[in-house]
């Protein structure tokens, strides 16, 4: 929906954004061609996750955290476990508990790259009001689709015990551990999913996207030779190179006025962005092969600034999510004891982990006996709020010529490039929104 | 219906969110009812689709805003035609209750008989209780949904029921 006043004034506004998860809306004036104000809303009723966590023990992380995200709880619990983890002197590198959140990690990439892809994106590209109506051109796309994400949920549930909020995390690792012949009735589920996740960068490959090369800071881990999923040292392509434990130093966090969620910015530099493009850029080399393979079919380049490929990379990424979970789970061998001993301390700790949309900081201050103090939750959405944004701009700078209506999906489409979980971004304190 | 068919009963809804809950309640109270098989949703469509596979027939409950008297409860025949486009819950998933019905319909994967059980809500803020409203309409919103669950099964035997709470995954 849009007004124009007199003055050759547009006013874009889409007061609720469909095909994201959460609520979200966008507002954009014109002036003639100058674009005068881009304002992504979001108004997802607040989480009050960090005031919930004080005063709660250390053990309750996992559970609790979880519930900020129906999509993503393992990344909630991951970074949130390797935090308090890190708080108590502990840190998860290598060995079956590692493989074991790995691969349930692969499992929530696997489901949420895949609803992206075919229920949140696809349909922008190719003129769809929803998967719906791809439903019913394409039917065996849907359904690949739907088989995909069943398939990560599979993995999830396996290892977690249940799909949505996994009862099976904990600090140090898990409640039980699955035994092998558990994870291989997942093999050829798996073996599936790999070649639909082909057929699915072949498919995106395909899309017919705009060619806009976007100039902004990309950031996320790297790992010591793993493409980045469950910890790593915090890196960008303008020399950031730190530890979880300097986040705070390097990164500061605003409240904005128009939206419930905080602005994240490098200091001194300003709006980055984080997730696949930022993880394809920086840890291009750590893809396994038939990933890299992939996306070299698919004509993507080694360096990809085109916010509209990151549909591709995400096929990319299932790809590799896919690949790397038959792996773990052809070598898995359970461990000794499902979780490691976490003894409680006085002290801070800092937990960072790849959710599918970026990268999710967690931080926690403890008590001697694990009382959490203070929480301090930072998702990736949330920091590519500010980058989102300025992408908003560019496109419509760069479309300004167009119907309103055209407009208006060709900006909602760049909005969803970046997979916006806007559940996940606001879980702070309620802000007073003027208009 | 064939002698083995069966019913499932999928509660949709976030336990964070006030009204919200309802669905998720209701369904719970009809666990280990005999013949009925619960599902509880966060209402993202895709998986309600994964929920459907299988049934021969599915309840789904949720709560609903469309400007009715809260603790209204709303009951729509979905097997033939969609969910009126103006009752709709407040949308937290990228694939809500209605668009997962249409999306089974169009891959012909909508069970024979699918009814809707909405009741309205009106408080929705994360962390909210339940409004006295919609916390009076659950029993007689168990009521009904267990009425037509009998209703459809009234020729079939009795089935091992399962809950959806549980955990599963494991041996």
């Amino acid at each position: 929906m849009s007004l124009i006043t007199g003055s050759g004034e547009r006013t874009l506004r889409v007061d609720y954004l469909a095909r994201v998860e959460g609520e979200g809306a966008m507002y954009i004036k014109l002036s003639g061609n100058e674009v005068e104000d881009v304002r992504l809303r979001i108004y997802e009723p607040p989480r009050f996750f960090e005031a919930f966590l004080r005063g709660r023990a250390y053990t309750e992380v996992p559970d609790i955290a979880a519930r900020i995200c129906g999509i993503c709880p393992i990344a909630y619990q991951t970074s949130g476990a390797r935090a308090i983890e890190d708080a108590c002197g502990v840190s998860i590198d290598d060995g079956p508990i590692r493989d074991l959140r790995r691969l349930i990690y692969c499992g929530e990439w696997i489901e949420s790259h895949a609803l992206h892809v075919y229920a949140l994106h696809a349909p922008d590209f190719l003129g769809y009001q929803s998967m719906i109506e791809l439903a019913g051109e394409h039917p065996q796309l849907a359904e690949q689709g739907l088989a995909l994400k069943k398939t990560g949920n599979r993995l999830v549930a396996l290892i977690g015990g249940r799909e949505i909020h996994p009862i099976n995390m904990r600090v140090g690792g898990f409640y039980r551990a699955p035994t092998r012949t558990e994870l291989l009735t997942l093999r050829d589920p798996l073996a599936r999913a790999l070649e639909q996740s082909l057929a699915t960068v072949r498919f995106a490959a395909q899309l017919p996207m705009p060619d806009v090369a976007r100039d902004v800071e990309l950031v996320c881990l790297r790992d010591r030779d793993l493409y980045p999923i469950d910890r790593g040292q915090i890196v960008s392509d303008r020399g950031l190179e730190i530890e979880p434990a300097q986040f705070a130093r390097n990164i500061v966090e605003e409240h904005v006025q128009h939206s419930n969620a905080l602005h994240a910015r490098i200091r001194e530099r300003g709006a980055y962005l984080t997730g696949p493009l930022a993880r394809y850029n920086l840890c291009y080399d750590q893809l396994r092969p038939v990933a890299k393979e992939a996306a070299v079919e698919a004509g993507l380049e080694r360096a990809c600034h085109n916010p509209f490929q990151s549909i591709i990379v995400r096929a990319v990424e299932l790809v590799d999510a896919c690949d790397e979970a038959l792996e773990l789970v052809a070598r898995y061998e359970p461990p000794d004891r499902p979780a490691v001993e976490v003894t409680p301390r006085r002290g801070v700790g800092h937990g960072v982990s790849e959710a599918p949309r970026g990268m999710l900081y967690h931080r926690y201050e403890l008590d001697d006996d694990g009382t959490i103090l203070d929480a301090r939750i930072v998702p990736p959405t949330s920091q590519n709020q500010l980058a989102i944004e300025q992408d908003l701009r560019a496109v419509v700078e760069r479309y300004h010529d167009l119907d309103d209506d055209e407009l208006r999906l060709r900006c909602e489409q760049a909005i969803r490039n970046h997979d916006p979980c806007i559940s996940c971004a606001t879980h702070f304190l309620q802000l007073t929104v003027e208009r | 219906m064939p002698a083995d068919a069966t019913v499932v009963v999928i509660g949709v809804g976030n336990s964070l969110r006030g009204d919200d809950s309802a669905g998720l309640e209701v369904a719970a109270r009809l666990c280990g009812e005999p013949r009925i098989n619960v599902r509880m949703s966060e209402g993202e469509g895709i998986d309600l689709l994964a929920m459907l596979e299988g049934a021969d027939a599915a309840l789904l409950v949720d709560a609903v805003r469309s400007g009715a008297t809260p603790g209204t409860i709303h009951r729509y025949d979905v097997s033939d035609e969609p969910l009126p486009s103006s009752p709709r819950r407040p949308a937290g998933h990228a694939i809500g209750t209605a668009a997962a019905i249409e999306l089974a319909r169009r891959l012909g994967r909508l069970p024979a008989k699918v009814v809707v059980f909405g009741v309205e809500g009106e408080r929705f803020e994360t962390g909210s209780a339940r409004s006295p409203a919609v916390q009076a309409a659950i029993e007689p919103l168990v009521a009904a949904v267990r009425r037509e669950s009998r209703r459809l099964l009234a020729t079939v035997a009795a089935a091992e029921p399962e809950c959806g709470d549980r955990s599963r995954g494991f041996g």
